[in-house]
């Protein structure tokens, strides 16, 4: 076995696990691992301006990738700053490995300068992490926590590593010598698959309700998606992480469903009688009020972590399983049974669903004067349709929930956007990581002025790297999301949900060297978007859009799916007492 | 027992209110959870209970396999069948973890505590304690002329009510081990 110092066993272990790109943030507990990284040139390190920028980076390129990303920062306030980013990826399912530095093992415990308890910190914030002791364990606990990040349900692990372990000298071990107990099993119960196909050869009203883990299962598993859709002929809805595996111009799919979901796919959730959950988590932005959740409808669930199972729903059939492994299965055993659907039923089916589809849920009140959030969507959408290289990721409020509503997702891993922590500031890091993992793509980031400011220290990042990351900001002057919380919930009592004192978005890409377009009138949106989309190099795009506009539809707090909202007309003392205390 | 028993369509108090949909009578259930004995595994398990707001009536942890470094942590807590079901799920999920098992479904066990009393008094109380502690097979670990430290073993039921009977005889100070428990027969 090769003896190496524990710096460089990171840098050949991070080769080993076939790591091209690391985000990172120097400081003095990492010091011999940067000295390594200067001494090579395989691995590509990106300095960002702030480790949580690191973090929403790595998580933008795993998304994008489905590799594992990587992110590398300092002991004490380099390791607390990686917090938020890591409890993100952690409530997302995201694999990510996070590298930090600490004090010395001898240092350890006697509050030392930087000195922080990482492990500690992170416990509940990662899928697992490890404070690794001795140089002869490193390289076997870097391969670890890769298969830990990738395997199973993925998530964000972080390895801490004392200084005094990355300059002694050890045993280096390779990725084949890992030895880990940790193996879920990917292949789902014989007689789950059964009863599901059992249910689905009587299903009258059937819907599949797809979530994250078929885009976590990887792109074989959006193809079998795809082809148990159109086999069956049954609607698909998705919720916000599952965009993209099965594609938006399919006349199967439904939309979004849940909170400010499509009311098509709502009401199809709501009045279903076989309800097949792939990969999702029966989130509280998908039921609403439990007790009202889909009455009638016989549940399959399909998931990797045996506890997302019963969770929140309870469960007629479940299965435990990889969402690839599992539609496999099912795809053979409903064609040996001779492929088999209620076809009359369905067109019936299809036929109430289509009178839904004609509320036009979407609908808002156009307007020449002003550049309605929803129009420059429409409008963004129109103008890169046709790219198959571009990659969409948010910030989070109301621009997060219109990009999700107006835009159309063709492929899986295309989409990015922080769904279950909802990080302010998730955006533009993220962006950033997606540009470096296809450089060549148009990635734009869809946000909020708010949203943008929280991370907006990696403009300098972006033209570091000339990453061209477009940055489309639809600017309402206000935290638009929390504005309309209060419209609803609040009397109109607008506490703190102004954007003051905002920068000039144009000057503020200059000062960075970067461009800044800034449009006002419906009439320019084109032009201006086609100007950012031909400018070679990363832009800050300021739309200012109308103020108060809110998202519908809406299912407001504590409501069931077949009491949503559609428009502003109908929003007048809908939200009670009960429902206001949820958020 | 089937831990799925739901009742359907019943009220709730409040939206996010997710128990009633389940079954909501309280069980008590023992848990033997295997792990890798390493540092920081006790406090992922208990980490696990607190931030997601189960119950623990007694944990107790030992290495039980030296070369292979594991240890067994056996916990009594109660909840609802679900959040039993939950409790298992979200603990074999920790990745130092090997095994859990719901002692309580998986068959018959045995489960045994050790507790330590320390009893004070004179004259009648000591021949009464001493009575006492025959009866519940207590052994005298320690005695002075004012006081005994009796060690008994047995259920939580059993120390329970053997310190019923000692706390007016003049209980001053007892520690108790919490549960360790096995399967019974040969699996
Ligand atoms: C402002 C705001 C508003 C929102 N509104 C909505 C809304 O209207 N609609 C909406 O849908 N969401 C909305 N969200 C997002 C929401 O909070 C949740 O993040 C989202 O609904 C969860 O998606 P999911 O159920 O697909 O689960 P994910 O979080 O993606 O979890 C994936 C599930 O799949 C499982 N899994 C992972 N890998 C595999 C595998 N290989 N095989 C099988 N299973 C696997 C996991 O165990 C997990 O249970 C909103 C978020 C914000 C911030
Ligand atoms: C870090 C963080 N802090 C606070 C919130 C609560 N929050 C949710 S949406 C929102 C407003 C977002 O405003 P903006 O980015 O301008 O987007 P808009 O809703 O106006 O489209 C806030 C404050 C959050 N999600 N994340």
């Amino acid at each position: 076995m090769a003896q190496m110092t524990g710096a460089k066993m990171v840098v050949q272990a991070l080769k080993d696990q076939g790591v091209d790109v690391v985000f990172g943030y120097p400081g003095g507990a990492v010091l011999p691992i940067y000295d390594e990284i200067f001494q090579q040139n395989g691995i590509r390190h990106i300095l960002v301006r702030h480790e949580q920028g690191a973090v929403h980076a790595a998580e933008g390129y795993a998304r994008s990738t489905g590799k594992v990303g990587v992110a590398l920062v300092t002991s004490g306030p380099g390791a607390t700053n990686a917090v938020t980013g890591l409890t993100d990826a952690l409530m997302d399912s995201i694999p990510i490995v996070v590298f930090t530095g600490q004090v010395p093992t001898f240092m350890i415990g006697s509050d030392a300068f930087q000195e922080a308890d990482t492990v500690g910190i992170t416990r509940p914030c990662t899928k697992h992490n490890w404070l690794v002791k001795e140089t002869d364990a490193l390289a076997h606990t870097i391969h670890e926590a890769f298969h830990v990040a990738r395997s199973g349900r993925p998530g964000p692990v972080l390895v801490d590593i004392p200084k005094d372990v990355q300059f002694a000298t050890g045993a280096y071990t390779t990725p084949r010598q890992m030895k880990s107990h940790y193996q879920p099993a990917v292949k789902g119960a014989i007689e789950g698959i059964t009863d599901l196909v059992a249910a689905m050869e009587k299903a009258k009203k059937p819907v599949f309700y797809t979530g994250g883990g078929v885009i976590n299962s990887g792109p074989a598993a959006s193809q079998l998606l795809r082809e148990l859709v159109e086999a069956t002929g049954f609607p698909i809805t998705s919720t916000l992480m599952g965009l993209g595996a099965y594609p938006a111009s399919g006349d199967k799919w439904l939309g979004m469903l849940g909170m400010h979901g499509l009311y098509e796919a709502n009401m199809a959730m709501h009045d279903c009688d076989l309800m097949i959950n792939i990969g999702a988590r029966f989130d509280d932005r998908i039921t609403g009020r439990i007790d009202a959740f889909s009455p009638k409808s016989k549940k399959a669930h399909i998931d990797i972590d045996p506890s997302s199972i019963n969770k929140v729903i309870q469960t007629d059939i479940p299965i435990v399983g990889d969402v690839g492994h599992v539609l496999e299965d099912i795809l053979k055993v409903w064609k040996a049974r001779g492929r088999k659907t209620d076809k009359e039923a369905l067109a019936s089916w299809w036929a109430r669903i289509d009178g839904w589809r004609k509320v036009d849920c979407l609908s808002y009140t156009p307007s020449e004067k002003t550049i309605k959030p929803q129009y420059a969507l429409e409008r963004l959408e129109a103008l890169t349709r046709d790219r198959t290289d571009r990659f969409i990721c948010t910030e989070v409020g109301q621009h997060q929930m219109w990009a999700a509503q107006f835009m159309g997702f063709e492929e899986p891993n295309h989409w990015m956007t922080s769904g279950g922590l909802g990080t302010m500031g998730y955006g533009f890091p993220a962006s950033i990581g997606v540009q470096l993992a296809h450089p060549e793509a148009l990635v734009i980031n869809v946000a909020g002025e708010a949203s943008w400011l929280m991370n907006m220290q990696e403009m300098g990042t972006a033209v570091q790297y000339r990453l061209p990351v477009k940055q489309f900001i639809l600017n309402n002057e206000r935290l638009g999301m929390v504005r309309q919380w209060q419209e609803l919930l609040h009397g109109e009592r607008y506490s703190s949900s102004w954007s003051e004192a905002l920068p000039d978005f144009v000057k503020l890409a200059e000062a960075f060297g970067a461009k800044g377009i800034l449009c006002t009138d419906p009439a320019d949106l084109d032009d201006a978007i086609l100007e950012m989309l031909t400018h070679d190099g990363p832009v800050i795009f300021d739309c200012l859009v109308e103020k108060h506009e809110n998202c519908f539809p809406m299912i407001p707090s504590g409501k069931a799916h077949n009491e949503m909202l559609l428009g502003a007309a109908e929003t007048q003392g809908v939200i009670d007492a009960k429902g206001s205390v949820l958020v | 027992m089937s831990p799925l028993k739901i009742k359907k369509g019943s009220t709730s108090h409040s939206a996010y209110n997710l128990r009633p949909t389940f079954s909501d009578t309280q069980e008590r259930h023992t848990l033997a959870v295997l792990v890798e004995n390493e540092p920081g595994v006790l406090a992922r398990v208990i980490g696990l209970f607190s931030g997601r707001g189960y119950n623990i009536e007694s944990l107790t942890v030992a290495e039980v396999d030296h070369t292979g470094h594991t240890s067994r942590i056996t916990i009594v807590t109660t909840g609802t069948p679900q959040v039993i079901n939950q409790i298992t799920a979200q603990l074999g999920r920790i990745v130092s973890v090997h095994e859990v098992h719901d002692l309580t479904v998986e068959g018959r066990s045995v489960e045994r505590e050790l507790a330590l009393f320390k009893v004070t008094g004179r004259g009648e109380d000591r021949v009464e304690a001493l009575r006492l502690a025959d009866v519940f097979r207590a052994n005298v670990v320690d005695s002075t002329l004012e006081s005994f430290v009796f060690e008994i073993t047995g259920t939580p039921e059993k120390i329970d009510a053997f310190a019923d009977l000692m706390r007016p005889i003049g209980l001053v100070e007892m520690a108790r081990t919490g549960v360790a428990a096995l399967s019974r027969g040969a699996a």
